[in-house]
């Protein structure tokens, strides 16, 4: 199938700055993907390129088949994208902009979608407001609501969520999983991890200008070394023998053990039981995708793939 | 065409949203000119025979208005939207450069007709002004204010900062205007200042305007429809070429 977004040994540079190097990348159809990497790393570069915001050095991009250089007007209609700026034309209401920005696409009446968008994204009150006189998180929606005019079949979103409150969070994202199960192509850039983690199907983790993993967020998850581990304050402090050798740290009065099925939780729990060793606070950790991003991004290119 | 459509009557109901300022503003500080330079040179310049100082003064006036106006309104909405970021909308979308070229310099000429049109019509209370070949005038209003409207979106483009844009109209644009013989005829000048008014494309779009008027004119009006279309034709060459290769706005 089409892939939604082809990236093809793009490198950027800015002076002496490779922003980008070699990237290659696919982002299939009816994808939810995750753009992630510290600040720098070269997210918001690879969009603009996407977006056609800036031109590549070498490589190439295309949207749904459309090169963004050779048929721009086809790979721009596909996609929509949010900015991650707060960016807005202050001569305008809210129904202006987004009536203007349909125009833009070459839609002449899209007074329902129109309405349906700002409906969804909790923006009916404001409707007829100047987009002077918006809050924030009430430009943040609009923002999101004119990259959707075209209804693209593909939505960038970088840092949608970025300084934005809990209640425009869960809007944005039902919003935005009900795009995607009706096969709308998702990719967006995040710093909250766990944002990713419980809605992406597929990240890749960029590094001073390289991706430095590409997998399905379980897969990287699994990948992880460090695994499981439980965290254990005892009374008295003192570990039974036989636990010994899972031990992987103790600070703070807090022994931490390295288990590799949850299974082990029983019999760690009945050794200290039969030790009449007490049992003050617990702690199961289990690998999330920060785990990986952090030995991601200190191990830097290692485990590539 | 819905795209260059909707551009450009964005771009006409930007500058009509804040009118004081973009036409009322400009039209009052253009009376002003003339209210003094009416109640100075009246009595001691006749340019042409039997046409009054303040006569032929209007019609330089009235372009000088126009030609501010239309680079002022290109100008100061393409640095507005890269400065405050908001060109991305236009960026992002499949508008094609030759949708966004055409709806900022007709927003342009709109604006410059506007305004012009606006003074001229004050200056019809209280002066008898002839406009005997009206055709003439507005094919000069049309392609100056195309010029100007392409050349605003030069600046705009070109400049980072409102200083730098500032420098374009201040350095470029206002020694063009007042040097193309908005207040005099250049018969009146030394040959040196002659020939170096002849260099200057302003001077072709005020002496044609003026023809409309008056009927008579320091040169032929055709070459300075020549002049002035050969003109428009290169400055939008390269208007567009800055827009297709993204000059300045995709990096």
């Amino acid at each position: 199938m089409l892939p939604a977004i082809a990236v093809k040994q793009v490198s950027k540079r800015f002076g002496a700055v490779h922003a980008l190097s070699g990237i290659d990348l696919e982002i299939h159809s009816g994808e939810f993907f995750a753009l992630l990497g510290p600040n720098g790393a070269g997210k918001t570069t690879l969009i603009n390129i996407i977006a056609g915001l800036s031109l590549a050095d070498s490589g190439s991009v295309s949207v749904m088949g459309h090169d963004v250089i050779a048929r721009y007007q086809q790979a721009r209609s596909n996609l929509g994208v949010v900015p991650q700026e707060l960016v807005f034309d202050p001569f305008f209401t809210v129904r202006e902009v987004l009536l203007i920005q349909s125009g833009y696409y070459g839609i002449k009446h899209n007074t329902r979608w129109v309405d349906e968008v700002i409906e969804h994204l909790d923006l009916t009150d404001k409707a007829n407001a100047n987009m002077r006189a918006l809050s924030g998180g009430m430009k943040r929606r609009v923002l999101v609501a004119q990259a959707l005019v075209h209804k693209p079949p593909v939505i960038i979103l970088d840092e949608p969520t970025a300084g934005v409150d809990v209640e425009l969070r869960q809007t944005l994202w039902d919003f935005i999983q009900r795009l995607n199960r009706n096969g709308h192509t998702i990719v967006l850039t995040t710093h909250y991890l766990e944002e990713a983690e419980t809605l992406c199907n597929r990240v890749a983790m960029l590094k001073e200008g390289r991706i430095v993993a590409l997998d399905s967020t379980q897969n990287l998850i699994g990948a992880m070394s460090t695994g499981k581990s439980l965290q254990l304050r005892l009374q008295p402090d003192t570990l039974p023998a036989e636990l010994q050798p899972l031990q992987i740290r103790h600070d703070g009065g807090m022994a931490e053990l390295h288990i590799d099925h949850y299974a082990q939780v029983e019999s760690i729990l009945s050794v200290l039981r039969s030790a009449q060793i007490q049992i003050l606070e617990m702690h199961l950790q289990q690998p999330d995708l920060e785990d990986v991003f952090v030995s991601m991004m200190k191990n830097g290119g290692n485990q590539a793939k | 065409m819905t795209g260059f459509f909707t551009l450009l009557y964005k771009e006409l109901l930007r500058f009509w949203k804040v009118g004081f300022q973009t036409i009322i503003a400009p039209m009052v500080s253009t009376l002003l000119y003339l209210l003094i330079f009416f109640h100075v040179l009246e009595a001691h310049v006749e340019v042409y025979p039997g046409v009054a100082y303040t006569t032929f003064l209007i019609p330089g006036l009235v372009m000088m208005a126009i030609i501010q106006n239309a680079f002022a309104n290109a100008s100061s909405s393409m640095i507005q939207s890269k400065i405050s970021g908001n060109i991305v909308f236009i960026l992002l979308s499949p508008l094609s450069y030759h949708a966004i070229f055409f709806a900022y310099i007709i927003a342009s000429i709109v604006r410059g007709l506007l305004v012009g049109l606006g003074v001229y019509l004050v200056t019809l209370v209280f002066f008898d002004i002839p406009l005997m070949l009206p055709v003439w005038s507005l094919l000069f209003v049309v392609l100056g204010s195309a010029i100007l409207g392409a050349l605003g979106l030069i600046a705009g483009i070109w400049a980072d900062k409102f200083d730098q844009l500032a420098a374009f109209q201040n350095f470029i644009i206002l020694p063009l205007t007042f040097l193309s013989g908005v207040f005099y005829t250049i018969h009146s000048l030394p040959a040196g200042w002659q020939f170096f008014s002849h260099l200057n494309p302003f001077f072709y779009m005020i002496d044609g305007f003026r023809y409309g008027f008056f009927g008579v004119s320091d040169i032929s009006p055709y070459l300075s429809l020549l002049i002035v279309a050969i003109c428009l034709v290169a400055i939008s060459m390269l208007t567009i070429r800055m827009l297709k290769t993204g000059y300045k706005l995709r990096h």
